[in-house]
């Protein structure tokens, strides 16, 4: 037997963005956007989606724009993850988004997965979602009536859920450059060196000023920030007993499962520890100092 | 049914295909290259990566549809005019004892080291981190890698 797909659907590859939009309008919940397909393809091969019609995105020009103009950096919905580490001003002005990027599975899946994809996606462990979370992304919806932005934080109602409607499509992310001096650490636990989802994340953003930003995926049922934790750092230098203070919060503010990936045990004892490790990396690192970004800190 | 045509290791090829069949499956099926494997149809293990528009992808994640008009390079187009270097030293080094890896690991490496043509031994690990192989430990098939870079 081979990776055979057994449910039939019919495929559409729409020109322009008023065709999808044409599209999204008729075919609503039958329809499903395919961009990278690095999940919609795996969900349908498992019968979790059986959409009747699959429209494909990856003609329309406009999604692949990958642009920063000083004050913002916007993603296009066909926007790879290879293409966001690739990018220079991704990896000198957002290096959060970078290091996210750089720990999704391998190569081969990031030359399709997209960036949209995954917050589309929306499954806990998407590890985009801290990233987005600390930077305060927002994300561009549009259909026939119109265009909308979310706040990323709002973006996500649960696992799998957001508040795409169903004739609304994702048309990028808008991602507003931070113009004072920080810090940023994304901190991963998988089972094995690529292709494995998170089983915690933690990513960690140090704004010169003692701000901290902290948001968390894959030990609640959304990618969320740690707001408790960050009322507690804001204002304050790091130190040993406030880091201590702090992984007491965060076990307050996360409520993790145990699934076949790990256990709920496991999971706060590491999210803890990688706490730690994500503060002090962001801090030296906005000092000048620490690993380099890329660089596994677990 | 409809048609899709793409150039398949060089040559313009057509076919027939339905909306939900894999590019995996065309290739090997219809179109007669079997250097692409299948092991897990999940995206996991690599066996079945080929280059499109020279990017290296799982061919068992994309539909047959979406390649219209791209360029799809396997393991067949890479090795069309003979076993390639790092193909002699992945012999060289018994870098295989099934095999069944090997083809995803040379199309995964096609890419890499065209981007990075000297790369250190940790970046070669990452490079292949999407690779399963179930018999060999890696060791050698790293060894290999890291003598072809050096005597190039
Ligand atoms: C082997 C493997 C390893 C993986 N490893 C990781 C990992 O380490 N970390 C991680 O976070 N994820 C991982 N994933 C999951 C997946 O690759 C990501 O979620 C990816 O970013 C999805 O992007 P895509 O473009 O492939 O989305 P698709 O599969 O094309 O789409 C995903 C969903 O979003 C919808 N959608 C896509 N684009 C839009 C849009 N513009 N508007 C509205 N809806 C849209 C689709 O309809 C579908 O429901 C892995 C997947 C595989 C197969
Ligand atoms: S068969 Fe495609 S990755 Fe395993
Ligand atoms: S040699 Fe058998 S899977 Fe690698």
């Amino acid at each position: 037997m081979s990776g055979v797909i057994s449910h039939e659907f019919e495929y559409l590859k729409p020109k322009n963005l008023d065709e999808l939009v044409d599209f999204l309008t008729q075919y609503k919940t039958k329809a499903k956007i395919l961009s990278g397909g690095t999940d919609l393809i795996v969900r349908i091969k498992d019968g979790f989606e059986s959409p009747e019609v699959l429209i494909d995105i990856k003609g329309i020009g406009e999604l692949k724009e990958l642009k920063f103009n000083g004050n913002s950096l916007f993603i296009g919905a066909s926007v790879t993850f290879n293409e966001l580490i690739d990018s220079e001003v991704v990896r000198e002005r957002y290096p959060l988004l970078w290091e996210a990027s750089k720990s999704v599975a391998s190569t081969a899946i990031r030359n399709r997965a997209t960036l949209v994809g995954n917050i589309c996606s929306a499954v806990p462990s998407l590890d985009s979602g801290p990233a987005l979370l600390d930077y305060e992304a927002e994300v561009i919806l549009k259909s026939r009536n119109g265009e909308r932005k979310v706040n990323i934080n709002e973006f996500f109602l649960g696992p799998r859920k957001t508040v795409l409607k169903e004739d609304e499509f994702v048309y990028g992310v808008l991602i507003p450059f931070i113009n004072r001096k920080n810090g940023s650490a994304y901190v991963k636990l998988g089972r094995y060196n690529g292709e494995d989802l998170a089983q915690v994340g933690i990513g960690i953003l140090v704004v010169e000023g003692k701000e901290y930003r902290v948001a968390h995926c894959a030990v609640g049922p959304v990618a969320a920030r740690a707001r408790k934790v960050e009322q507690l750092l804001n204002g304050k230098d790091l130190n040993d007993s406030l880091i201590e203070e702090a992984k007491k919060l965060i076990v307050e503010e996360i409520s993790p499962i145990t699934d076949i990936r790990a256990t709920k045990e496991y999971r706060i004892h590491m999210a803890k520890i990688m706490l730690e490790r994500g503060l002090k990396a962001a801090v030296d690192r906005l000092n000048g100092k620490g690993p380099k970004y890329g660089e596994r800190l677990i | 049914m409809r048609k899709i045509s793409f150039i398949l290791n060089g040559e313009k090829r057509s076919v027939y295909v339905e909306p939900n069949d894999l590019l995996l499956d065309v290739l090997r099926d219809k179109l007669g290259d079997k250097t692409p494997k299948y092991g897990c149809g999940r995206g996991d293990c690599g066996t079945c990566t080929v280059l499109l528009n020279g990017k290296s992808v799982r061919s068992c994640l994309i539909l047959a549809v979406e390649v219209d008009g791209q360029e799809i390079t396997t393991l067949e187009g890479i090795s069309k005019g003979g076993l390639t270097e790092l193909q002699k030293y992945f012999l060289k080094h018994n870098s295989f004892q099934c095999g069944f890896c090997a083809p995803g690991m040379i199309v995964t490496l096609e890419e890499f080291l065209k981007k990075n043509p000297k790369p250190d031994e940790e970046e070669v690990k990452e490079a292949i981190s999407g690779n399963l192989c179930r018999c060999t430990g890696y060791v050698p098939i790293i060894r290999a890698v890291m003598d072809y870079v050096k005597n190039k």
